[in-house]
């Protein structure tokens, strides 16, 4: 039991790390496209990371039921989510920042 | 600088569809009302009563939107996602260093570029999973795509020939192989 405990603590302190990387990238990155890839993190990897933390800890199985559920659904709606706004903006011509241009 | 315009993908989907969505529903609302069940737990008339809204009207949703049971996930494909997810995740977590290392760096060395990756003899619905598992995977993130190739932008060149190469195209084919 305390092994899950460490292997749980684990993941949501690395769930947390990337989280925070998205945001930072978030404000760090040159322009939308390339601040989508930051938030891409936060989706994927973070949400990810820290369901699974959560499935460990769980003890009734509705609980485990649900996240896993959750999980599945992150799993579809991230990404169609970010598709969708990646070509609106495409399709509006937001222009691609390109390396060595000023950031925007 | 190019900007490749790609036609709508031809998804085969007709507009408000007839008997193959009806099937779909007869299919879709059982499942739906077990699945609002199992997350909400109460059986109370007030509880119920928002369930059964909701089942309908994910049904005149799926009506308006012509989904069928046809164009709709095969048995063998389903039992074959876990395995795919499971490399999937894999897939995410390097990538997600990788992206990390670059949000971290005193000075990001990003080169973005957009390109087109083929995406030949894929049907609609795994075309979809391809593109997801693009944008699922940071780095990478699908723009557009039509019948033959998917839109990419990608933070360094480094992600396109990644997809170029065909490694996650040969899983995609493998979860839709033997239909």
């Amino acid at each position: 039991m305390i092994l899950l405990e460490i292997l749980s603590a684990v993941l949501l302190a690395a769930g947390t790390l990337f989280i925070v990387s998205g945001a930072v990238g978030l404000l760090r990155f040159p322009d939308f496209y390339t601040r989508i890839h930051a938030t891409g993190i936060t989706d994927s990897a973070g949400a990810g990371l820290i369901l699974l933390g959560l499935l460990l800890r769980t003890t009734t199985w509705e609980a485990g039921v649900r996240l896993l559920i959750i999980l599945l659904f992150l799993v579809v709606t991230g990404p169609t989510a970010t598709h969708l706004l990646a070509h609106a903006a495409r399709r509006d011509g937001v222009p691609v920042w390109r390396k060595g241009h000023p950031r925007r | 600088m190019t900007r490749p315009r790609l036609a709508p993908p031809d998804t085969g989907v007709t507009r408000s569809g007839g008997t193959g969505t009806i099937r779909l529903i007869r299919w879709a609302a059982p499942l739906l009302a077990a699945f609002w069940l199992l997350l909400s737990g109460h059986i109370d008339p007030l509880f119920v009563t928002f369930g059964v809204i909701s089942v309908v009207l994910a049904c005149v949703l799926a009506h308006r939107a012509g989904l069928s049971l046809e164009k709709g996930p095969t048995l063998g494909l389903v039992l074959r996602l876990p395995r795919y997810l499971l490399w999937l995740v894999k897939e995410v977590l390097v990538s997600a260093v990788t992206v990390t290392r670059q949000v971290w760096s005193p000075r990001p060395n990003l080169d973005p570029v957009v390109a087109c990756t083929p995406s030949r003899g894929l049907s609609p619905l795994t075309q979809v999973v391809y593109a997801n598992s693009i944008t699922l995977t940071p780095g990478t993130l699908s723009l557009d795509l039509d019948d033959e190739h998917i839109e990419v932008h990608a933070l360094d060149s480094a992600g396109v020939e990644d997809l170029g190469d065909g490694r996650v195209l040969r899983q995609v084919h493998r979860l839709e192989a033997r239909r």
